[in-house]
């Protein structure tokens, strides 16, 4: 008799299987525009720290006494400024690109054809995002570094964490709104009431302190500053333990909050 | 062991299928029965909204059943989707092809969901490109293809995994007639290599030419199933003669068609008159007996025709309407 070979029962694939055959599909479409997104990935931080560390920093005095422990503005701004970037990318690449893929070019519907399944379509696809913009975030570091930014050897290391960690953030909260709204005209509202105000007030640009008492806590409740303050304590090495355990605490439970809100609305998009 | 050749390649029993909760649930498949054979071309023959394609989605184990049995390659759709998706073609209604590769990379991509490795893709994707005769487009990008080349296109991706069984849902909607006939050259030569086909359509040219067996569905129903020859045979009359009349040809209303004035005066000729808003459908084993006879009683219509009774005529008698509307 022959020896049968069996297969597992539901022939499910695991998640690191599911997203290695997936990966073929997310290499090819960014290495098709890698040339953009790395003069982009390039260029951006090296417009930012000339506009906003050197020629508008060249007008603010401030010292480590206002500007929470740094020596200068630019070594301020740009730890704020790639953990908003970080937030920029990753709900960019979670709004359209998302909802094109459910809605007008329904990459998504060929791909749930094939024994791969929505769950893991939706955790390959915020995956890919994840690297992406921890990519950029690095490129960025990169290009900062010689301009004194970072306090320590570990610095970069440890911001980087905390940049990528907020990417995620956004991208699976953005992910899982792309996934239940009708129309994508819901994008605009979400840029403009929400993106936008946290990238200029979650203490990027300056101490939120200078919000006043309100302002300020109100500031701390945003997901971005958690992302902010932490990636600023661990360039400028003035790590308060008990805050960044409350700003990691709140951004991995923020994640994970985000992952199950992303991959429950793609199943409530898709398996109908 | 379960008889592999002999087990239902579909096996449903009171299939259902809902959308919604409350008031404004709707269904959409409301309790259908049916098998499917290994080795057949079988067919869901209905207008849209009939629950073709719900009932398709369901087959391919991406939509869940609301209610009934449903069982796939032996397999239940609810805990063994990965495996059964694994041994079936899906070319869906819409191209899902991706832009944004070429043609040989939507082949070869795909290939990869189904965990072939890079050299067999790329060699199958060659291998179907040369099937579906797209060997020259390979390095073209998907929107310069034509909608029937699109079509081959999302066939040939369809078949990238060897699958045992092929949804075919509204095949050759859009395509010109040359693209369907080489469309369903193509589907009858995949029939002979062993494959089963299961195919949706509200063309019933489509559905005569490439199904063995087929339901009839009329809003989440089967209505009938069979051959198309024996739905044929137990639905309708051998011959259909068409009779078209003047819209002057009623004096006293202008408003009234004249069709149904007109089918009172041939009702005894028939086993079965149909009015249509342009034509009168007579059903008769013999058709130009009828015709005789209409013009013997002085009936003038301006344009008559005599031809074989068809699915479409089936359809009419079950459910009084006709497919595409």
């Amino acid at each position: 008799m022959a020896v049968l070979v069996p297969t597992p029962p539901d022939g499910a694939l695991s998640l690191p299987t599911a997203i290695r055959r997936m990966a073929p599909y997310w290499l090819t479409v960014s290495l098709r525009t890698w040339r953009g997104s790395v003069v982009s990935a390039f260029l951006s931080p090296v417009f930012y720290v000339l506009a906003m560390g050197v020629l508008l920093g060249g007008f603010i005095d401030g010292g480590p006494a206002q500007l929470e422990g740094a020596p200068d503005y630019l070594a301020f701004i740009v730890p704020g400024l790639v953990a908003g970037h970080a937030m920029q990318t990753a709900v960019g690449d979670t709004s359209w690109p998302v909802f094109s893929n459910f809605k007008w070019n329904r990459v998504y519907d060929s791909m749930i054809a094939t024994p791969i399944t929505v769950r893991q379509v939706a955790a390959a696809h915020l995956f890919f995002v994840w690297v992406r913009v921890t990519v950029i975030c690095a490129i960025f570091d990169l290009v900062v570094a010689p301009f004194g930014v970072f306090a320590t050897w570990w610095s970069p290391f440890a911001a980087l964490g905390a940049q990528s960690l907020t990417g995620l953030v956004f991208a699976t909260l953005m992910y899982g709104y792309a996934c239940r709204i009708s129309s994508d005209a819901a994008f605009g509202v979400v840029f403009r009431v929400g993106v936008f105000p946290l990238f200029l007030f979650s203490g990027a640009f300056f101490p939120i302190a200078n919000l006043g008492a309100v302002g300020e806590r109100v500031a701390q409740v945003t997901p971005l500053w958690h992302g902010v303050n932490l990636s600023r304590m661990a360039s400028l090495d003035t790590v308060d333990v008990s805050t960044a355990v409350v700003n990691l605490v709140v951004l991995l439970a923020l994640a994970g909050l985000g992952s199950w809100w992303a991959v429950s609305g793609l199943e409530r998009r898709l398996s109908s | 062991m379960p008889d592999l050749s002999t087990e239902p390649m579909i096996h449903a029993r009171g299939l259902r299928k809902s959308f919604g909760s409350g008031d404004t649930a709707f269904e959409a498949v409301k309790g259908i029965d049916l098998d499917v054979r290994r080795g057949e071309a079988f067919g869901f023959l209905g207008p849209n909204g009939a629950g073709k394609s719900s009932t398709m989605r369901m087959i391919a184990a991406v939509s869940p059943v609301t209610g009934g049995e449903l069982r796939i390659l032996g397999r239940d759709p609810a805990s063994e989707g990965p495996a059964i998706r694994a041994r079936l073609g899906v070319c869906p209604q819409e191209d899902t092809l991706d832009s944004e590769l070429n043609v040989r990379d939507n082949l070869v991509i795909y290939a990869r969901y189904f965990g072939i490795g890079r050299a067999d893709a790329r060699a199958r994707a060659d291998e179907l490109l040369e099937l579906v005769n797209l060997t020259e487009k390979a390095k073209a990008k998907v929107d310069d293809l034509s909608g029937g080349m699109k079509r081959r296109l999302t066939i040939a991706r369809s078949l990238v995994n060897r699958p045992e069984l092929l949804l075919l849902d509204e095949p050759t909607t859009g395509l010109d007639p040359q693209a369907r006939h080489v469309l369903w050259d193509q589907l009858f030569r995949l029939k002979q290599s062993g494959v089963t086909l299961v195919i949706t359509t509200h063309y019933m040219d489509e559905a005569e030419q490439l199904c063995d067996r087929l339901v009839v569905m009329d809003k989440g129903l089967v209505a009938a199933l069979g051959s198309p020859s024996e739905l044929i045979r137990e639905h309708s009359s051998r011959e259909v003669a068409e009779l078209r009349f003047s819209l002057a040809d009623v004096a006293d209303d202008s408003s009234a068609n004249p069709h149904q004035t007109h089918a009172e005066a041939v009702a005894d000729l028939a086993d079965r008159v149909e009015v249509l808003p342009d034509r009168l459908l007579v059903y008769s084993a013999d058709g130009d007996a009828v015709l005789e006879q209409v013009h013997e009683r002085g009936l003038r219509p301006v344009a008559t025709l005599v031809r074989r009774s068809t699915l479409e005529d089936v359809f009419l008698r079950l459910t009084g309407r006709t497919l595409v509307d």
